[in-house]
């Protein structure tokens, strides 16, 4: 019993970073339509970045954190005035194309630089430290840390939508583009600043990722897909249903390792469909969406 | 007589190869009504989305206080002064009645309007400031897009069929803050559809009839039958 009190605990902290990976893929495709087919390859680039970081100055990963987010950012804001914002328009298809194309091209280019070799950042003494709850249960400091860390980011995402005059034009731009215009908003300039914002999120996820274990340039796919489940479990209209997606997503495949470590990631997937099959707009949808 | 803000000088509008305006020459004073009358589908909404900037065309086809702005891009049009109120309203749905009216004066220009004005001449929205846009009657609604334009402080004001879809009084109350909008010195414009409204608040008129100005006048001495003859061109 202890166990598995003990599984979906490490489930839920798992969570944490899936809801990380989402939180960015569901700011784009709110404000602008695009699917960012790349985004699990930008998160691991952001892991490389954070590795040359730390190589470079010194520094252990999370003060690298400080020196990723803005580099990501910037990325993100040139990547969407020089190409994306090129792809947009009334055909959903070609930036779905176009960001295809830009993760093959990150995965080789990661490949070409670094090897296929697997690598991993390295925390210190905190990553085997742990905190003991009563009954028996030791979490490890370093997931709550991350857990915490996403938790921030998903409430700092909603103040940033809910409570500011950006995040007000956000809105305003995801409801109706020419409108926007009117009211002298430059949707080119917001999209970027859209685009600068999810990754800076994807600079703090794949530095968490890259603490956490290991990554060569092959694994971004595979978080994209698990952003994907997160965003669609939670519904697209809440960050906080993405967080909730998340950890069902981190539960469902620590559970799935529980019975049988080739289940990890099929038990992820299963709970997914099941979602889909029971309330196909995601548990937090709002009624009529 | 002082110089006109807005010059609009054989201006062309396409949708793609569909030629929508030809020629189509206006021009209006600060604190003028200028009514753009005509049957659907004459370009009346094209004329307003091509000043505000929703539509390309030449440069210097429209001139706004002296500078030619017709190539500009919507968002800066607006941060020189026009705003639009659009056809059908098009409030943001997902905002709150005062973010819509937030949104419209974000961009900062300085002059008679604000939060606090915009409330004090339309007081229900006050009232409702917290309610999804969307959520409101239709009249509230065109006040709230009237209030959005208005808190951009522009010097002119387009107006797309505000009276669409409303009731007559319902019409009558809106008409009533014209007077204190170009009060404050603004020039308007406004498309519609009930002539006689259009004819009641403006000082100018001119008729489009498939692209074509067909008439131009002084809103007080144009006949029924001139009107008539411009509307169908019979």
């Amino acid at each position: 019993m202890l166990d598995w009190v003990n599984t979906i605990l490490q489930g839920v902290l798992l969570g944490g970073l899936y809801a990380m990976f989402a939180a960015g893929l569901s700011l784009i495709f709110g404000v602008m339509r695009l699917v960012n087919i790349a985004h699990g390859d930008l998160i691991v680039l952001a892991a490389y970045v954070a590795l040359v970081t730390t190589e470079a100055l010194g520094i252990g990963p999370l003060p690298a954190i400080v020196v990723v987010v803005p580099v990501m950012a910037l990325i993100g804001y040139g990547l969407q005035r020089g190409l994306l914002n090129f792809t947009l328009g009334d055909d959903i298809l070609p930036p779905l194309l176009v960001t295809f194309g830009l993760s093959i091209i990150i995965q080789n280019g990661l490949l070409e630089i670094f090897t296929a070799d697997s690598r991993k950042l390295q925390a210190g003494p905190i990553e085997i430290a742990s905190i003991h709850l009563p009954g028996g249960i030791a979490l490890g400091t370093l997931p709550v840390i991350q857990f915490l860390v996403a938790v921030a980011v998903i409430g700092a995402l909603q103040l940033l939508l809910y409570r500011t005059a950006l995040g007000r034009s956000f809105r305003a731009v995801s409801d109706d583009q020419p409108v926007a215009q009117l009211m002298g908003i430059n949707n080119r300039h917001i999209f970027a600043l859209a685009m600068a914002i999810s990754l800076a999120v994807v600079a703090v996820a794949g530095v968490l990722l890259a603490v956490r274990s290991n990554f060569d340039p092959a694994i971004g796919p595979a978080r994209l897909i698990f952003g994907f489940e997160a965003v669609i479990m939670g519904g697209l209209a809440s960050l906080w249903g993405t967080l909730a997606g998340g950890i069902l997503l981190g539960v469902a495949q620590t559970m799935g390792a529980r019975i049988d470590p080739g289940w990890q990631i099929l038990a992820g997937h299963l709970v997914f469909l099941l979602v889909l099959a029971i309330r196909p707009s995601g548990m937090f949808a709002r009624p009529g969406q | 007589m002082s110089e006109p803000v807005l010059v609009v000088d054989r201006l062309d509008a396409f949708y793609g190869d569909f030629q929508a305006l030809f020629g189509v020459s206006a021009e209006l004073r600060a604190g003028e009504v200028l009514a753009v009358i005509g049957a659907n589908g004459a370009g009346k909404s094209t004329l307003l989305k091509t000043i505000a900037g929703l539509m390309p065309t030449r440069a210097d086809a429209v001139r706004f206080d002296g500078a030619p702005i017709g190539a500009l891009a919507a968002h800066k049009v607006v941060a020189r002064g026009i705003a639009l109120v659009p056809e059908g309203r098009r409030l943001f749905p997902s905002l709150s009645v005062e973010e819509n009216l937030l949104v419209g004066g974000q961009l900062r220009r300085p002059g008679a309007w604000s939060l606090a004005r915009v409330y004090e001449l339309f007081p229900v929205l006050a009232e409702r400031r917290h309610t999804p846009a969307t959520a409101l009657s239709g009249g509230q609604q065109q006040m709230v897009a009237i209030g959005r334009a208005l808190m951009s402080n522009p010097s002119l004001l387009l107006c797309d069929e505000i009276s669409l879809g409303l009731a007559p009084t319902i019409v009558r109350d809106i008409y009533a803050c014209v007077p204190r909008i170009v009060g404050e010195g603004t020039a308007m414009v406004m498309v519609e559809q009930d002539i006689g409204q259009a004819l009641a608040a403006a000082k100018f008129v001119i008729c489009l009839q498939e692209g074509r100005v067909a008439l131009t006048g002084v809103a007080a001495q144009v006949s029924r039958a001139d009107i008539a003859a411009a509307y169908f061109g019979v």
